[in-house]
């Protein structure tokens, strides 16, 4: 997917910044705690986190303990979710798919912003040449041919979950930057960052003070966007052969799997379709509640 | 609120503008079961898109469906025996060693153009097959005839050596290295159609891969069927060729080939009444149809095995006891039944059972009992100290359902922890060819009905063995002894001996027999099962009275 | 702005060379060639093969030889299809994908418009919360969901539309459409929801109220002309990761498209493919993205003083 948000923010005019770095967060925390649905939210990821770790002491059965006999049953008081088709507690595999999920969701969006949000800083910020050989560079690898990339990452490599991060935060990083740099190319003139610039701040401190904090809005909405995408995207790259292996499990696996009987064993679809959703919701409420209350004009309302 | 209204009327009559520009032409809803049925136009799912249509040329079983609609050999098959029945050639005789065949042509076969099919035709057809510039993968299916193989890898440059003789326009000498009972069989495959001279001369040189011949509108051939419309990932539509000898006995007016990689898609185009025959069934949904459809699902042994090889070069994996234990703790009859569940046989042995009356003794069983005591023997009690050995399979979703069973059945009765390892098809192939894994998923089928295309892989560094296993006297009997017998039961006991050399030592593990698992419309009438899942087109017909059976 | 765009159709040019060189040694770096089957190919027909496709020539001189290739417009014969050459493959996909991209987006804009212009008109009422957790619905439902589910409800058990195709049976195209739209419906949601609510705090919004003017006119007029421009410029690269990214639709619902060729040609290692195709996406993605930013800069007056000025 392509930048969404990149002219949300475009239009968005942000106002001088006299606070200083940290009562920006203390004030935005004050903020979000008036925020039902976003604390709804938070609570939620939370709990899956709290869960996720708990997993290995708190699931009912292993993972990958199979009864053929058995087969895919509905729900049931044994399995509260039903069984796949090897007779797997489909609860299980859903807990310990969420740990799968979960990190990569977080750790590879984590590692796409980090990226992104510099690069598309940077890039806006240098303006210039710098930047034309910055964003030309994003443009190169947003065509290369990604499957292609991913088997030479395995064969170079090996199969290592380290390597699905740096695989999904090479794609994902990409669209980020032009977000980012999109919003600081229309923040540069702007009055107070030249005020900044003339009181002599250095570059550095203007990047990380004052135009990071103005992009957050729209980069907050993407990276929602872009957490349940991420956790699809692993799905696809385990298909290729570069992430998990059987018996492990992660939701967009179970997921794919479902689809495939969905007509026959409905709650093997259903139950990691909302896991996901569940998240993916409890994010935009946390998001939606973040940007308001980062956003410098908020105290406006 | 009439802001409310005014943004309902524009989505509305925005979405209807929409959906008219979408719906095109609108005309009646007719599925393409009703039409066919009514037109004589058969829909067939054929898997994967056809690369070429050149007989030489291509490799694959959809390709192989679409030229026997196209092209006739000089003998085919009967569809319910596979016994050879008269094609072009209408009688042959073989001389009493075995060694000559000679073929009488009949005199009403013609190309789509008029021309007769003549002997020559097939002379300078098989020479093109051979031509190594040409590229052709199946070139060995014609290595029985004398000489050919030398001429193919360009040992001899003379082609008047090899073994085909044309005595008089009708009239086609073949002349063999040994007696090779199954060389008839091999006449219907497509390596060994005939093509037209004068249509691929025009069109390039007769050693050119990919000229325009094989195009609709240029395409000359000899079978019940022309070519009418090739659309890249869409479909091939062949019709009724009326020049073809035998155009009184076919029945249907054309074929649709629609070629679907995805079985999933396919079988609900099959239920959405948009084919009459798919090529395969999804895996998950053989039960459903076993238990509510039974009618509609046609199931019936293939000639192919399902099997894992064993890398023998990986030390511990080179320990006869390990692989006998491996093999023996894997429960290929709860396998077959609650997970594959198409019907498919559980294989003890390497040859499918009954393959033109050999079978090969049983040397295996299920016996976890008996593995366990082997791989303890061997030096791993309980699956301790096992080293890390990892399954390799392509990725797909039933190899990834049986690798699932058997990783937990070697768990669960050895101890040993295997890991899987899927990786896409190109990178497995060449894996699986370097030796770079240690015990990988495979399938083998029979090119021809005969033990010889499932044993003669096996032999040291052959083409296909991959497992870097190697017997001498099993060699011995493959290569040296067992193709100068001209009897049949002389032959298939060397033949069972070979196989349990291979069976003892196990550098492979047999798991099943291969089912062909096809969805088949009612009103489609002629189809025979037989263990290669071969059609003669030209026996099937449709019944237009039996459109409207309910296959939901 | 005449000089911006010149100088990025220059910068092109390198960016699609490194490109088409690293997209060359790759796909030769990755295992498994072209030519490889499950039964052993026997070695003098891999070097027949071999010749014919001039892969038996050292590495750069395939390279400079494609490169001389392509400077004439050829991108060479696919290795998979004998006797199709990749030129001839693209043309017949392109139409296909373009008109289900084009589809795809209308959908994606009348339903994600829609949503977003609903929803910024009460912003916190129900009728802000329903269409727009409506249209998260579908960033959840991955097309490969999607598809499928479409299929069963509407092509199976309702017996409404065709299953597959394109172009073959009235209303054949309408789920694939809907099935590649919907993921962009969402982000087109989000989008016009915050401009429309920006737009309509502004000054002259409140002044064409003030004025009389019916309120429909209000939103239609002046509210959606601003509050459109973020959801124009996203349209942009849309368009360009509709095109690419059409696989999945295309193999669901048996459509003959380049998405397909795209992905079918990196499983066969159809280098001349694999190649063919990616220079012509990358060739619309930078296209796209130049679009894109020129309306960005069209639509921010400042930033096209900036580059008035030269920068």
């Amino acid at each position: 997917m392509s930048d969404p948000v990149l002219a949300e923010g475009a239009i968005k005019k942000s106002v001088p910044q006299t606070e200083k770095g940290t009562s920006l967060w203390q004030d935005a925390w004050l903020r979000l705690r008036k925020n039902t649905f976003a604390l709804l939210g938070l609570g939620v990821i939370v709990f899956f986190c709290i869960i996720a770790l708990l997993t290995p002491y708190i699931a009912p059965y292993g993972y990958e303990q199979q009864n053929l006999m058995l087969g895919a049953v509905p729900p049931s008081a044994e399995h509260w979710l039903g069984t796949d088709i090897f007779g797997r507690d489909m609860l299980t595999r859903i807990m310990y798919g969420s740990r799968v999920s979960l990190m990569v969701g977080f750790i590879a969006t984590g590692v796409a912003l980090i990226i992104g949000v510099l690069w598309g800083t940077i890039a806006g910020y240098a303006g210039g040449r710098v930047d034309a050989v910055m964003m030309r560079l994003v443009d190169i690898l947003y065509a290369l041919p990604f499957m292609i990339f991913i088997v030479l990452l395995m064969v170079v490599f090996g199969r290592n979950i380290l390597l699905l991060f740096l695989a999904i935060g090479a794609v994902e990083w990409l669209t980020m930057a032009r977000i980012v740099r999109g919003q600081v190319l229309s923040l540069r003139r702007q009055e107070f960052i030249e005020a900044a610039v003339s009181l002599g701040l250095s570059r550095w401190t203007i990047i990380r003070r004052h135009l990071i904090p103005n992009t957050l809005g729209p980069v907050i909405v993407y990276t929602t966007l872009t957490i349940p995408s991420v956790m699809l995207l692993e799905a696809f790259l385990s298909f290729l052969g570069l992430g998990i292996q059987p018996p492990q499990s992660s939701w967009g696996l179970l997921i794919s799997y479902g689809v495939e009987t969905m007509e026959e064993y409905p709650w093997l679809l259903l139950f990691p379709g909302l896991a996901l959703s569940i998240t993916l919701f409890a994010l935009n409420f946390l998001g939606d509640g973040l940007r308001d209350a980062l956003d410098p004009r908020a105290s406006r309302n | 609120m009439m802001r409310n209204k005014i943004f309902g009327l524009t989505v509305l009559t925005t979405t209807l503008l929409i959906t008219t520009l979408l719906m095109g032409g609108c005309s009646g809803g007719e599925n393409n079961v009703t039409t066919g049925n009514r037109d004589g136009i058969l829909h067939w799912g054929n898997g994967t898109d056809p690369q070429e249509l050149d007989p030489h040329i291509v490799t694959g079983i959809p390709e192989h469906h679409i030229l026997t609609a196209l092209l006739e050999g000089l003998v085919a098959k009967d569809p319910a025996t596979l016994e050879p029945v008269a094609a072009v050639a209408k009688e042959w005789s073989i001389s009493e060693d075995g060694k000559t065949y000679t073929f009488k042509l009949r005199h009403n076969a013609v190309w789509s153009n008029g021309d007769p099919v003549t002997a020559h035709d097939f002379a300078w057809s098989w020479w093109r097959a051979l031509q190594p510039a040409l590229g052709n993968q199946y070139a060995y299916m014609l290595f029985p005839i004398k000489n050919s193989e030398a001429y193919a890898k360009g040992e001899i440059d003379d082609f008047s050596q090899v073994g085909v003789k044309v005595l008089d326009d009708y009239t086609l000498e073949v002349e063999l290295n040994n007696a090779t009972p199954y060389f008839l069989q091999l006449l219907d495959h497509y390596s060994m159609f005939p093509v037209h001279r004068p249509t691929i001369e025009k069109f390039g040189k007769p050693d050119e891969r990919g000229s325009l011949w094989t195009r609709p509108g240029n395409f000359v051939g000899n079978g019940p069927f022309t070519l009418k419309e090739w659309k890249l990932f869409k479909r091939v539509e062949v019709v009724k060729n009326p020049q073809y000898w035998d155009a009184g006995k076919v029945k249907l007016n054309g074929i649709h080939f629609h070629p679907i990689e995805n079985v999933t898609t396919e079988e609900r185009m099959f239920r959405s009444g948009q084919l009459h025959h798919t090529g395969s069934i999804p895996i998950d949904k053989v039960a459903t149809y076993k238990k509510d459809k039974p009618h509609l699902l046609h199931t019936y042994p293939y000639l192919g095995n399902y099997f894992y090889r064993i890398n023998t070069k990986l030390p511990h994996l080179s320990d006869q006891r390990v692989r006998q234990a491996l093999a023996m703790s894997i429960d290929s009859k709860q396998l077959t039944e609650q997970v594959t569940k198409g019907g498919e046989v559980p294989a003890y042995t390497f040859t499918p059972p009954n393959t033109l009356g050999y079978t090969a003794k049983s040397a295996f069983e299920f016996n976890p009992e008996k593995a366990r005591k082997l791989l303890a023997e061997a030096g791993y009690p309980d699956g301790k100290d096992f080293p890390v050995t990892e399954l390799l399979y392509n990725t797909s979703e039933s190899h990834r359902k049986i690798a699932v069973a058997i990783q937990q059945m070697w768990n669960q009765y050895l101890g040993v922890n295997i890991i899987l390892n899927n990786q896409d098809w190109k990178v497995y192939l060449d894996s699986v060819g370097n030796g770079d894994y240690s015990i990988a998923r495979a399938g083998w089928i029979g090119d021809y009905v005969d033990p010889n295309t499932f044993l003669d892989m096996w032999v040291t560094e052959g083409g296909n063995n991959h497992t870097g296993w190697s017997n001498p006297r099993y060699d011995e009997l493959i290569l040296k002894l067992a193709p100068t017998i001209p009897d049949r039961a002389m032959r298939y006991k060397l033949m069972a001996e070979a196989e349990a050399i291979l069976l003892e030592d196990m550098p492979i593990i047999p798991i099943y027999i291969y089912n062909s698992k096809s969805l088949v419309h009612p009103s489609l009438k002629g189809l025979q099962p037989n263990i290669l899942d071969y059609v003669l087109y030209k026996n099937l017909s449709l019944d237009p009275s039996l459109s409207g059976v309910n296959i939901h | 702005m005449f000089r911006f765009i010149v100088s990025r159709l220059l910068q092109a040019i390198p960016v699609l060379l490194v490109v088409i060189t690293a997209t060359f040694f790759l796909v030769r770096a990755a295992p498994g060639g072209p030519f490889s089957a499950e039964k052993t190919v026997a070695p003098e027909v891999i070097k027949a093969l071999e010749a014919q496709y001039k892969l038996d020539q050292p590495v750069w001189q395939q390279y400079l030889s494609y490169l001389n290739d392509l400077a004439h417009g050829d991108f060479g014969p696919s290795f998979r299809y004998p006797g199709r050459s990749v030129d001839e493959l693209i043309a017949g996909g392109l139409p296909i994908t373009a008109e289900l991209a084009f589809y795809a987006m209308l959908v994606a804009i009348i339903i994600g418009v829609s949503a977003g212009v609903l929803a910024a008109l009460k912003p916190n009422t129900p009728q802000d919360y329903v269409p727009m957790s409506a249209a998260m619905i579908g960033i959840c439902m991955p097309s490969f969901l999607m598809g499928p589910l479409l299929v069963l409800i509407f092509g199976i058990w309702l017996e409404w539309l065709p299953v597959s195709g394109w172009g073959d049976l009235p209303g054949d195209k309408i789920l694939p459409a809907i099935t590649l739209g919907s993921g962009y419906a969402a982000f087109l949601a989000r989008l016009s929801r915050g401009g429309m609510l920006e737009v309509m705090s502004q000054d002259y919004i409140r002044t064409a109220r003030a004025k009389g003017l019916p309120e429909w006119v209000v939103v239609l007029k002046h509210g959606l002309r601003g509050g459109l421009i973020p959801v124009i410029a996203f349209l942009g690269p849309a368009f360009a990761g509709l095109l690419s990214g059409s696989f999945v639709v295309e193999t669901i619902f048996q459509i003959p498209g380049l998405g397909r060729f795209y992905v079918q040609a990196a499983f066969n290692r159809d280098y001349t493919m694999i190649l063919g195709t990616t220079v012509f996406f990358a060739t619309l993605i930078v296209l796209f993205n130049l679009l894109s930013d020129i309306i960005a800069v069209w639509i921010n007056p400042k930033l096209r003083h900036q580059l008035r000025e030269g920068k």
